[in-house]
């Protein structure tokens, strides 16, 4: 009975809303909680603003076996202001962490990307910390039609 | 052993901003999955990848198992000398593989 009025409601406001809706009320299993105290052993006590990161990931995915990641941060990239470190996490792998990177002054360009594992649809998040010891954020909500198989026999 | 795909421009400007993309032959396996009798097959993964401009770390990074077999990452560096750009990648099982690329500068 329950679900069938989540799902009315959904229908009501798919109008507008679209596929975020439809993930954030799909039975969350595992371990935003992990993901945000893997996120606190990385980068401490410090404040996350959402901004100046931008997280390439395409929303929808075939085969959670690679998927194309990139990170790109505004930032000047001179020796007073740049990026430090990059940092990715996921939500529902096994493990939170994905990428941590670490650059300088001297990249030129804070833009890194990779290609990365996803075990289900579920959010991905970036963080940036900058040389004034600030944290910027970017996160994506990314679909997977087949996920990382965890349980492949071999 | 590990056969690593690396592409730097072989000349650059003073100052250009470049682009670095390297790829390494690794399974990647995550230590998360289970082989037909049942047990755990055990992690295998590279772990760090360091990359060195005439001997200054210009980019590091730690990998974990979320990260795709056989390891694609990209980043950027300022051309500032010619010289050699090392790339170092360590990981699980004693893995250790180096690969250097020459850079013309002008």
């Amino acid at each position: 009975m329950r679900r069938e009025t989540t799902r009315r409601d959904l229908l009501l406001a798919a109008g507008g809303l679209g596929l975020a809706t439809v993930v954030t009320v799909r039975p969350s299993e595992a371990t935003p909680a992990s993901m945000q105290e893997a996120i606190r052993k990385v980068i401490g006590e410090a404040q996350v603003t959402p901004g100046k990161v931008k997280l390439d990931i395409p929303p929808l995915v075939e085969n959670g076996n690679t998927v194309a990641c990139a990170v790109n941060v505004d930032s000047p990239m001179t020796a007073q202001s740049y990026v430090k470190a990059i940092h990715v996490f996921n939500e529902k792998n096994p493990q939170p962490n994905v990428i941590s990177a670490w650059l300088g002054p001297r990249a030129g360009r804070a833009s890194i990307s990779t290609r990365i594992r996803l075990a289900d649809t579920q959010k991905v998040i970036a963080i940036a910390e900058l040389s004034d010891g600030t944290f910027w954020s970017d996160s994506a909500d990314v679909i997977i039609t087949l996920g990382a198989c965890l349980e492949d026999p071999v | 052993m590990a056969r690593a795909l690396i592409n730097v421009p072989a000349k650059a400007k003073r100052g250009d901003v470049i682009a670095i993309r390297t790829l390494i032959s690794h399974i990647m396996e995550t230590g998360f999955r289970h082989s037909t009798t049942g047990a755990v097959i055990p992690r295998d993964i590279i772990t760090t990848m360091v990359v060195t401009y005439n001997d200054t770390e210009i980019f590091k990074a730690e990998l974990h198992p979320a990260i795709a077999a056989n390891p694609f990452v990209t980043f950027h560096t300022v051309a500032t000398e010619s010289g050699t750009i090392a790339f170092r990648w360590t990981g699980d099982n004693g893995f250790d593989v180096s690969e250097q690329a020459k850079i013309t500068v002008e």
